[in-house]
């Protein structure tokens, strides 16, 4: 037997299980892409508006770090320039959920041992695995570049941007390949990740905003690579080499830590713990407070580093405030008022709600991931009451995106302080407050759905933020109907610092939260719960 | 006597698969109930109504006489539960775990949970990750034994543990029991049960087809009866009342039989009268009982003789 024997049998098992998600995924990637160009061109026709609505984005940093450098100053250029590198992070993300879903998840599950056991290769689980993430990858760019070219756009640039977009896929399919070998958990496999595409987003940010030798930090990094590619510009196919030489060493090192391990373990191995549980443990929640701490302080981390860079920017900002061509660009893409420093600030924060709904989705959700792994039921058995077991998963997913927000808003006003037209310390953190209430109502809807439908919980929840971001904070640039945007929480968002806080819009939207986690008590209730 | 779980015409259906047709089982006070089936038969959705963690369809659940859905959260106080698959906090210890659902549950004693995590040859610094399926379960029985809960609802608690530990769970079981704590043992472990249950209950789709203590259970099923006599018998032994399954060697001496409970008196005299030379007689194991209410209704008929005896109740 070959140690590939069965990969086939293997791959159709895992795109089966993927049929939904890959090419829905597929879709709204190229969606996003297709729709954000449409609308652009719509705005700037030829490449002479163009130019003059761009000129002054290329020298501001802020932008910069955020969606890269721009591949050239044409109308075509500016059409994806918020896409390339926002879809290389989402195809990258992607790669990262097949090749784990597929590996590391599987593995600890048991349900690997299983198929190890019948007639299957050592090397087949992860080859499959690997397979179908880089055919989900390649097909991405290829969708997305056909409908550019069906949309006027130039096809080699649009072929570029495809390759932008594969570069990036390539490199986590190989990054998710290693950290699936190297820890026994599949969480501590999504840290490593997802902690890996922290850094290389980190890395060219740093590199593409600081100019002169500091600038090759974007060439250690794939993302960097992906804007490197300049669709519409030079069109530097090439960079593809690059990016298969380094997913190949990768897959080899994924195989060789594979060859090496027993199933089921992993080369960092768990040390002992305590013999006794601390006192706060023996309640839901303390319990539910250490499940979820180590993730939390993931996010913590991540959100203090962000909120520094996102300061440090400020002095840059400032120095623009005299070009009204950038003022023009940042209004159009985040439609806030006040000073080109509140519009920065208002602009980035808007991204960091997102991101901050993100975590406590994540919290709310191990309410039903609990539940389906069979770990919810004997506490459920004790005298734990329902209302308890949901209020602990409740409780954390409202604190964390508050905490994480206000940590955000405070490590943006200490670093930025004193420097331009830096808001200050209450200013910051009324502006992350004020997201508070359109995070709430996502963190709800995902209670909710672990509530009362555990089985698709993760779906419903991953989905209503989707939609909730593409329409409110993409909706404009594709050009959607206000009433389609306004279903958005993200939309009634009042744009501080800067803008004028809406206390009527707040307002309802608390009490949609409050309504829709009520409806989850209600569900919980009720329902069969094993 | 006063009885700590009580269930009347259960019923539960999932989409088309009906898993509960009007169960009644009735646990009494201080005893040890042992709850067979095959698999599919509803054990697990029993237990997971009687934890109130399901909701029945129809039909009563009743815990200390209390109803099991709407007063779960209190009831949970005194009932500790052992699921067949056990699942943990992979990153949590075994002994974290252990004080984490005690505590939930309400506390446990201090000086059992020490000598339980030693009778169970438990290492309580491991992650629970690193388990194997046996310690897994051991975990959860220290738990639930550690526990000063008077009713204990185990759910195939052993399925994973060796004979040594089987034994300690025995054991335990045993001292449970002495201190007048009461037990539901779902169990595919015959011989486990045998040991461990006063009484018994059988069910099959659904519903309790035999029920009552190991004893009374063998008067409702035949002995198998063999002898070696010394002159054949005249007329054809099948006739004889309550006797079935004859088989007669070549000589006409060696023979064996089932015979009823009603009637093995009657049988060995019988046999007594054509010359015993040997006689062995054995009542019905667990295994013919269970095995009688294995399988579909028509494959029970052809394969095991005793099943219209135990269906009469
Ligand atoms: N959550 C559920 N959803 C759908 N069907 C279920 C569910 N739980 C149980 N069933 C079905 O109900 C029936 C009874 O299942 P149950 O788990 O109670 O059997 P059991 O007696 O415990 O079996 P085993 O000996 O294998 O543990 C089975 O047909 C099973 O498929
Ligand atoms: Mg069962």
């Amino acid at each position: 037997m070959s140690t590939l024997t069965g990969t086939g049998t293997l791959l159709r098992l895992a795109w089966r299980r993927d049929r939904v998600l890959i090419p829905v995924s597929l879709l709204a990637l190229t969606a996003l892409s297709v729709g954000s160009a449409q609308a652009t061109i719509a705005l700037y026709p030829t490449d002479a508006e163009a130019r003059a609505g761009l000129s002054g984005v290329l020298a501001n940093p802020s932008v910069v770090a955020m969606y890269g450098p721009i591949g050239a100053e044409n109308r075509d250029a500016l059409s994806v320039f918020k896409t390339v590198l926002m879809g290389a992070v989402f195809v990258g993300l992607l790669a990262y959920a097949v090749v784990r879903r597929h590996t590391r998840v599987e593995e600890e599950v048991g349900r690997l041992e299983l198929v190890g056991a019948a007639v299957v290769g050592r090397r087949a689980p992860l080859t499959a695995a690997m397979t179908l993430a880089t055919a989900a990858v390649v097909g991405a760019g290829a969708l997305s570049t056909v409908g550019l070219v069906a949309v006027g756009l130039d096809p080699l640039g649009s072929v570029a941007l495809g390759v932008a977009w594969v570069v990036a896929g390539l490199a986590m399919v190989g990054v998710t390949a290693v950290a699936a070998q190297l820890t026994t958990s599949a969480r501590a496999c999504a840290g490593i990740a997802l902690g890996v595409l922290g850094v290389m987003f980190l890395l060219r940010a740093v590199g593409d905003t600081a100019g002169g030798s500091a600038s090759v930090l974007s060439w250690a990094s794939p993302l960097g690579w992906s804007s490197r590619v300049a669709a519409y510009g030079d069109n530097r196919l090439w960079v593809l080499g690059p990016a298969l030489v380094l997913t190949g060493a990768l897959v080899a090192l994924a195989f060789s830590l594979l060859d090496r391990r027993d199933v089921g373990s992993g080369l960092i191995s768990p040390r002992p713990g305590p013999d006794r549980a601390r006192d706060g443990l023996g309640t839901p929640l303390g319990l539910v407070g250490r499940l979820a701490r180590p993730a939390a302080l993931g996010w913590l981390t991540a959100f203090v580093v962000l909120g520094v860079v996102l300061g440090g920017l400020v002095a840059s900002v400032a120095d623009m405030a005299s070009d009204p061509a950038i003022v023009d660009m940042l209004t159009k893409l985040g439609g806030s008022a006040g000073t080109i420093t509140d519009i920065y600030l208002s602009t980035e924060l808007a991204f960091v709600a997102v991101a901050a709904a993100a975590a406590g989705i994540s919290v709310a959700l191990r309410l039903a991931s609990e539940e389906r792994a069979g770990r919810g039921e004997p506490v459920l058995a004790t005298a734990t009451s329902r209302r308890s077991w949901l209020g602990a998963h409740t409780l954390y997913a409202v604190a964390l995106p508050v905490v994480l927000l206000l940590a955000i808003g405070l490590a943006v006003a200490v670093t930025a302080h004193g420097q331009g037209e830096a808001p200050g310390l209450v200013p910051m953190l009324g502006a992350s407050l004020a997201r508070v209430p359109a995070v709430l109502v996502l963190v709800a809807i995902a209670v909710l759905a672990a509530a009362a439908v555990p089985t698709h919980a993760s779906a419903i929840a991953w989905g209503a933020l989707a939609v909730a971001f593409g329409l409110g904070e993409l909706g404009a640039t594709v050009g959607l109907p206000q009433w389609l945007i306004d279903v958005s929480p993200f939309a009634h968002v009042p744009p501080l610092p800067g803008g004028d806080f809406t206390p009527a819009s707040t307002l309802v939207l608390c009490a949609v939260a409050a309504v829709t986690t009520g409806l989850a008590f209600a569900a919980y209730r009720v329902r069969d719960a094993a | 006597m006063d009885s700590v779980i009580e269930t009347q015409d259960l019923r539960k259906t999932f989409g088309s698969t009906v898993a509960l047709d009007g169960l009644a089982l009735t646990v009494a006070e201080g005893e040890v109930h042992g709850f067979l089936g095959p698999n599919g038969s509803g054990k697990s959705t029993t237990v997971r109504i009687l934890l109130g963690l399901m909701r029945a369809d129809s039909g009563q659940a009743r815990l200390f006489g209390r109803d099991a859905w709407t007063d779960a959260t209190d009831l949970h106080r005194r009932v500790a539960y052992v699921p067949g698959d056990v699942a943990l906090w992979p990153n949590l210890t075994g002994g974290e775990t252990i004080d984490v659902l005690a505590r939930l549950r309400g506390g446990l004693d201090e000086r059992r949970r020490r000598d339980l995590v030693e009778r169970f040859e438990l290492d309580p610094t491991k992650k629970a990750r690193s388990y194997s399926k046996g310690n897994r379960q051991k975990v959860a029985l220290v738990a639930a034994l550690a526990s000063d809960a008077p009713l204990l609802i185990l759910d195939e608690p052993t399925s994973g543990l060796d004979p040594l530990m089987e034994r300690v769970f025995q054991d335990e079981l045993h001292a449970a029991r002495s201190r007048g704590h009461s037990a539901l043992l779902s169990s595919h472990i015959l011989s486990e049960v045998e040991r461990a249950c006063d009484r018994v209950s059988i069910v099959r789709s659904g519903r309790i087809v035999e029920s009552g203590s190991l004893t009374e259970l063998r008067h409702l099923s035949r002995s198998t009866v063999h002898a070696i006599v010394r002159t054949p018998a005249a007329q054809d032994i099948s006739t004889w009342p309550g006797v079935e399954d004859v088989h007669v060697g070549e000589s006409g001496t060696d023979i064996r039989l089932a015979v009823d409970a009603a009637h093995v008196g009657e049988a060995v005299s019988r046999l007594d009268r054509l010359g015993l030379v040997t006689l062995t007689c054995e009542p019905a194991s667990l295994e013919d009982l269970f095995l009688a209410h294995y399988g579909t209704e028509s494959a029970t008929g052809a394969t095991t003789p005793s099943s219209e005896d135990a269906q009469v109740r």
